[in-house]
This record gives C-alpha cells, structure tokens and sequence, in this order.
C-alpha cells in the first residue's frame, strides 16, 4: 500500500514556545491511522499541519515538511485552499453552520463550483456518514436541531460531500454517547476501504478497534509509531507500555 | 465555623438585594424622566398632530404650518447616508478584520477610527462645509449634508460592524476554511450570514443618532427657509431638529407647540426605525438558527 503523507524533521511552535519536535512519520494511505498521548502532547497541533490549519492562526511556526502524495505542502507553489480541499478535516466539537442539514452538506460542493445533481450528492453522503434515515423528512430544518452525535455525523457528512483523499479528526467521538461512537467507528471501518484516516483519540480500545497504526506521542515527540496491534501486544518502548497500561506518572 | 459561614453569607444576600433596589431606582428615575418629557411635549403637541400639519409647507402663520419639507429632507438625508455610509462602513470594518493583518498601519488606523467616534459633530459639520460644499461645488444640498453625515456615523458603523464579526465564532469560520473556502467565500457564506442581524442593528442605530444631529447641518446649509421638496440630491433642504429648534426659538406660544409637534414626528420617525432595526434582528437571530 501506498503512503499519504511523509512527515519530516517537523518542529512546530506558538510564538517561542516548541511544541512539537523533530517528528519523522509516514502515514499510509487507505488505512486508519490513530494519534495517541496524553493530554497537550500535541496530537491536534500535529493533524493541523497535515491540512494547513495553522495557517489560519497567526504566530504559528513551521520547520520542516510534510510531503502529500510526495509533494510537500508547504512549498510557496502549493495553494492552501487546495490542500484544504483534498484534505478534509472533523473537529473535535461539532461546528454545523447555523444553516439547514442540506446546506451543510452543500456548502462545500457549492464554494468548490460542484456541477452534478446536488440531491444525490447530499443523499450519497448522509448516507455514508450513516445519517440519512434520521434526516430525511427534515432535510431542510436546521442543523443545530439536530443532537450532538447527529451533528458530529452531519460533520463528516459535510467533509465527505468535497470528496476528499484524507480525512482528518480530532476526537470525533469526544461527545458521544457509546452508541453513536459505536456507529462512528463502523463507519470509520467502513471509509478507509477509500479513504485515508488520521483519528486523534483519548481512547485506546477505540484506536485498538478501528487503527492499523498507531502513533504514540508523548511532550511533543513520537515515541513509537507501528501496526496496532503489534503494538498494543508488545511495545517497543518502555514509555509506550506505561502509557498503554495506564501506568503513566 | 458554620455560624460564621452563614452569618458571611446573610450579609451577602444583604449585599445583594441593596445592589437590586440601587439599579432599578436607576432605571426607574430615568423612564420617570423620559416619561415626564413625553407627557409635556405630547400634551403640548398633540393638538397640532393633523393631517394638515403632516402635510404642510413652511408659513408664517402658524396654524397653516406644517412639517413636510424638512421631514421629507431628513429622510432624504438619512436614507442617502444609509446608501452611503452601509456599504463603505461594512467594507472597511471586512477590510481591518480579515485582511489588513496586525501591522502598526493597521494598529494606527483602528486607534483613530475609535478617536474618530468622539470627535464633536460640528467638526464634522466645518469639514463637510469646506470640503462637499464649497471644495467640490455641490452647495448647500442633501448630498454635501449627507457626505457629512456619513463621515460622521462610519466610524460608530465600523466599531459597530467589527464587534459583529467579531462574534462570529470562529469554529464556523475553521469549518469553512476546511473544506477548502477561500477568504472571500468565508466572509460571504459563513461570516455575513451570521453577523448580518448585529451588523444591521449597528448601522440602524449609528443612523437615526444622525436624525438627531443638528449642528453639522446648520454648518452645511440646513438652516435656509426651504419651502419646496428636495427633487433630487443637489436640491436645498431642511431638516427636523433645525425646523423644530427654528419654531421654538419663536415667541409666539403657537410655534412652542409646534416645535412639540415637531418633536413628536421626529421621535416616531425615530422609533420605526429602532423598531425596524429590533425586526431586522429577530428577523436574521431566526434564520440564522434555521
Ligand atoms: N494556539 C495555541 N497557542 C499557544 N499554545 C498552544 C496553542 N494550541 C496549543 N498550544 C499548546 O501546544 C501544546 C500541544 O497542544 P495540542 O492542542 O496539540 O495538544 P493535544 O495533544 O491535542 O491535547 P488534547 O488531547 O488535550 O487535545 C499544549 O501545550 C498547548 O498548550
Ligand atoms: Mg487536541
């Protein structure tokens, strides 16, 4: 299988502060990838160089590359908006603009001058996104009716709907009740068959379940990086082993 | 130890209800006020409140006065500023928000746009006579006077307009910005949308502070005996503070309480518009949540 993206000799700061150092990482295509390590390891700050967030922050500093398809996004050629485009992102709280369940799923076919028949695309996606049969009749009321896993679920919908290579989440299961994480995880199994994933989690049995890698990050350096259940099974690290058997100090 | 966490806690409660009466004796005296006000003009006034009057032109007879010409050059005035001051007001606070980055340009020109909101409105009024009137030749007409007005209200529309976007927040601008918007497609989708009922409440209320503005109107030109309808922007006018202002400076008792007449319109003219910019907001709050 191919790799996605090849992340090297990355260092990230805010402002004077480092907080991510020196990481070398490949992300594999068509596969999920889960991103563990304790609170303020920089998980999130590390999927947000992945997609060029940091842009939109001033104060943020970025060293090193991370190539895409062997093309590194950070080179004066490359447009951001593009990069955004291919690859989509689910925040860790559900954002659903304030518009109707349809217009969410829409906006992004829209602002990307979508042509087809926009019906079928917003169907299609809801459909993945496992939303559709609680949606149907209300397709036009709005999103913020909607509970918080329905809206998470109305997230990936919506990134889904650009059609993207990557998608990007952080947490997505942070404010769900088990039963829509349990859905959340079957459908993240059930996209990585087109999708490359990259899942930041807090929950280990969730990485064990849906991951075929795993990355272990601890103050800003990836300790252990291999297929999951290796490395669930027998770590190569003693820092992994105490964080995987919550014996962490 | 209970005893003197409760007793701590009574006096805070004590505290507490002493605050209450304090602020609604605070509220309560200002409405008494205003309401003591309306009484008198409203009894002053409203004799005068015909059609007639309504319809009027300016005499110097007082029950064959009315109230036409300059209400109809203050909604000349104000609605040409609207035209004016909306667009240019809502683009230059887009411009310092999302485009004009945190340069010391950009730190100079937000310090003064806030300066700019204090300055006294007959400085305007001097500005708007030197440089509409006299420097690019259009006279005493609503659109040297409504130039002025803009200048005056901008900066309040552009405070205004920056704390809307402001509270847009931005988890909905990151969102938009992840499916790949450009800048411009996320002010125009996301941000305006969502700021649209706050930005308009701003410019409505900026706007009928104009309608109240007399001093950089007599600077302009306002003050001339007008007895036509102004046809087209380079048409003389008069306004409603000065006409009111002009017939109470009259000793004849009659004009007193055509100046209350006066005040009355002006304060309805007010008040529909406040009421438009309370409808505007419901109206935008709803669809927003939609
Ligand atoms: N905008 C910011 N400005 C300054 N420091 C930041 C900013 N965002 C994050 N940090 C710091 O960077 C470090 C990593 O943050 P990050 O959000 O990536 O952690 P995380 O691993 O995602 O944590 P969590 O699991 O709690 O979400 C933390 O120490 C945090 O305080
Ligand atoms: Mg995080």
């Amino acid at each position: 299988m191919g790799v996605a993206f090849q992340i090297r000799n990355l260092n990230v700061y805010y402002g004077q502060h480092q907080v991510l150092y020196d990481v070398n990482m490949d992300i594999r295509e068509r596969a999920v990838t889960a991103i563990i390590g304790p609170s303020g390891c920089g998980k999130s700050t590390l999927l947000r160089c992945l997609n060029r967030m940091h842009d939109l922050q001033p104060g943020v500093r970025i060293t090193g590359e991370v190539r895409f398809k062997g093309k590194n996004i950070y080179d004066d050629d490359v447009d951001p908006m593009e990069i955004r485009y291919r690859i989509g992102m689910v925040f860790q709280k559900p954002n659903p603009f304030p518009k109707s369940i349809f217009e969410n799923v829409a906006f992004g076919p829209r602002i990307n001058g979508y042509r087809g028949n926009l019906n079928e695309l917003v169907e299609r996606c809801l459909r993945q996104a496992a939303l559709w049969d609680e949606v149907k009749d209300r397709l036009h009321k709005s999103a913020l009716s909607l509970s918080g896993g329905q809206q998470q679920r109305l997230c990936l919908a919506r990134a889904l709907a650009v059609e993207p290579e990557v998608i990007l989440m952080d947490e997505p299961a942070s404010a769900l009740d088990p039963i829509s994480t349990a859905k959340l995880e079957d459908l993240i199994l059930e996209l990585k068959s087109r999708y490359t994933i990259v899942l930041v989690t807090h929950n280990m049995q969730q990485a064990g379940r849906v991951a075929d890698e795993t990355a272990f990050f601890l103050n800003g350096r990836l300790i252990e990086m291999g297929p999951t259940r290796q490395m669930f099974a027998n770590p190569r690290e003693k820092k992994t082993e105490e964080y995987l058997t919550g014996r962490f100090g | 130890m209970t005893g003197e966490w409760q007793r701590r806690r009574r006096a805070r409660q004590r505290l507490d209800r002493i605050f209450a009466a304090v602020f609604l004796l605070a509220i309560a005296l200002s409405l008494l006020t205003l309401a003591v006000l309306f009484w008198d003009v409203v009894r002053d006034g409203a004799r005068w409140l015909r059609w007639e009057f309504l319809t009027g032109y300016p005499s110097r007879i007082p029950e064959r006065a009315g109230i036409l010409v300059p209400l109809v050059g203050s909604l000349w005035v104000i609605g040409l500023t609207a035209l004016l001051a909306l667009p240019l007001g809502v683009a230059a606070a887009i411009y310092l928000e999302f485009y004009a980055g945190d340069s010391w340009l950009s730190r100079l020109i937000e310090a003064n746009i806030a300066n700019l909101a204090g300055v006294p409105s007959i400085v305007y009024g001097l500005l708007g006579l030197a440089v509409f009137v006299r420097g690019l030749h259009l006279g005493r007409s609503v659109l040297a006077a409504a130039l002025t007005m803009t200048l005056l209200v901008l900066p309040v529309i552009i405070v205004a307009t920056r704390e809307a976007l402001r509270a847009v927040p931005l988890s909905l601008i990151h969102g938009a910005y992840a499916l790949g918007a450009t800048r411009w497609q996320v002010i125009r989708t996301v941000v305006l949308p969502t700021a649209a009922g706050s930005i308009m409440t701003g410019v409505i209320l900026a706007i009928s502070r104009a309608l109240g503005e007399t001093a950089p109107l007599i600077t302009v030109g306002a003050w001339a005996f007008i007895t036509y309808l102004p046809r087209h922007p380079l048409d003389g006018f008069s306004v409603l503070p000065i006409q009111i202002f002009n017939w109470a400076a009259r000793p004849k008792p009659a004009f007193q309480q055509l100046a209350a007449a006066g005040i009355i319109v002006l304060l309805a003219v007010l008040l529909s518009l406040n009421a438009v910019a309370i409808w505007l907001r419901n109206k935008y709050q709803k669809k927003a949540e939609w």
